[in-house]
């Protein structure tokens, strides 16, 4: 494994500090890692919203990994473009978000009308559930609830 | 104040974070006062979003003016004559019709910037707003929803709604005034000079007024002066209390 993917590796399995059943390289958090000859490392990550509060925390962690793993001259640089969307989340972080009891963001062609698709729920897989709240306990979650069983349940806003 | 051309561009994104700041804040003040649990997390999430945003404005605009002053400089260090926000933000959030009133006017506003600012010259200016485009799409539908609910209501509510109409209304003029700084910006390409927003607001804000089954208000009275640094009553006493933590420990981290 070259270093750079192992640089790649290591700061993508860091776990997202308000989902942490989820790690940064399956929400699409981690951009970009580059290192020059000198051996400095330069790592990209995006937040999921602009104010994302995670955000920080976040840098200080990949900083850390880093730095820890035997890389000490290392710059965690915030970028906003492109803008992260739910495409960037990968297939695998999906089912962990659907395990964790969050209805991930269902998959779109950003170039057609969304919200053709059902949201299902996370519990019984039913597809006929309802949006109660806009937002929810996260910038990134609104609130659903589910016709079939009744609960409500968190839903990965898409965007 | 006195706005001196070279800075048009760091005085248009103050503006704009300043916007930002003093309406996350207002919403911010709703925090386990409003009327439901869900608009509680509602508006407390959209202030979430707006301090965001001002957050990446500041840091930009410190860029722009060459100071190299910090976020918290901006919002903590500065006397109100020093901001530049309009007045629409800085209003009492009265009831909650007032403060939904107030962001349906803002978020459509705020939206058809953000939407114009994507393809700002200044690529930096154009990467904040396609994130942010997505968050003020938001904030409108969350705003709408509830005028279309309260206008189109209980007596009681759609009362209400039209009272906050009638005394924010006159503060929408000034979103869209031109000046030396909006040319100047418009000029380099940086953003939209103002007025050419009021078109797509003027069009959204009156579809979604007679859906709620409200009108808008006819009146000659257009305060001004915030871009300026001029602002109304209420907004010294956010202010005051906005900044004085910090001002009265400096450097307290938590």
């Amino acid at each position: 494994m070259t270093t750079i993917d192992e640089i790649r590796r290591m700061a993508g399995a860091i776990p997202d500090p308000e989902m942490p059943a989820l790690t940064i390289a399956d929400l699409g958090i981690l951009r970009d890692v580059r290192i020059d000859p000198s051996g400095h490392v330069d790592v990209d990550i995006t937040p999921t919203y602009t104010g994302c509060p995670a955000l920080d925390s976040i840098r200080d962690d990949v900083e850390r990994c880093v730095r820890d793993h035997g890389y000490p001259d290392v710059t965690v640089r915030i970028v906003l473009s492109p803008a992260w969307t739910t495409a960037w989340m990968s297939e695998a972080g999906r089912i962990k978000l659907r395990e964790y009891g969050i209805a991930p963001p269902r998959q779109q062609h950003f170039d057609l009308r969304p919200l053709t698709i059902a949201v299902e729920c996370p519990l019984c897989n039913s597809s006929r559930t309802h949006e109660m709240a806009h937002f929810g306990s996260t910038q990134c979650q609104a609130v659903r609830q589910c016709d079939a069983c009744g609960e409500t349940f968190p839903h990965f806003k898409e965007h | 104040m006195t706005l001196v051309v070279a800075g048009a561009a760091a005085v248009y994104t103050l503006r704009i974070a300043d916007d930002c700041l003093v309406l996350s804040h207002r919403l911010a003040q709703w925090s386990s006062w409003a009327p439901t649990l869900e608009d509680d997390v509602a508006l407390t999430n959209i202030a979430l979003d707006l301090l965001g945003q001002a957050r990446v404005m500041y840091a930009r605009t410190a860029e722009l003016d060459g100071t190299g002053r910090s976020e918290d400089d901006y919002a903590f260090m500065r006397d109100e004559r020093e901001f530049v926000n309009c007045l629409l933000v800085e209003q009492e959030n009265g009831d909650f019709a007032t403060t939904i009133v107030r962001q349906l006017l803002c978020s459509t506003y705020q939206l058809a910037q953000w939407q114009a600012l994507t393809s700002s010259t200044d690529e930096q200016v154009a990467a904040i707003a396609g994130k942010a485009v997505k968050e003020s799409a938001y904030h409108r539908d969350h705003a709408t929803d509830w005028t279309l609910r309260l206008g189109d209501g209980t007596e009681e509510s759609h009362r209400r709604m039209g009272s906050a109409l009638a005394a924010l209304w006159p503060f929408t003029a000034e979103l869209f005034e031109s000046d030396a700084v909006t040319r100047d910006a418009a000029g380099l390409g940086i953003g939209p000079d103002p007025d050419a927003l009021r078109p797509a607001w003027d069009a959204y804000i009156k579809r979604a007024l007679s859906d709620a089954t409200l009108t808008v208000p006819e009146t000659t009275w257009r305060p001004t002066g915030g871009r300026q640094g001029l602002h109304t009553e209420p907004f010294g006493y956010m202010l005051a209390e906005m900044q004085h933590l910090h001002r009265s420990f400096p450097g307290v981290t938590w």
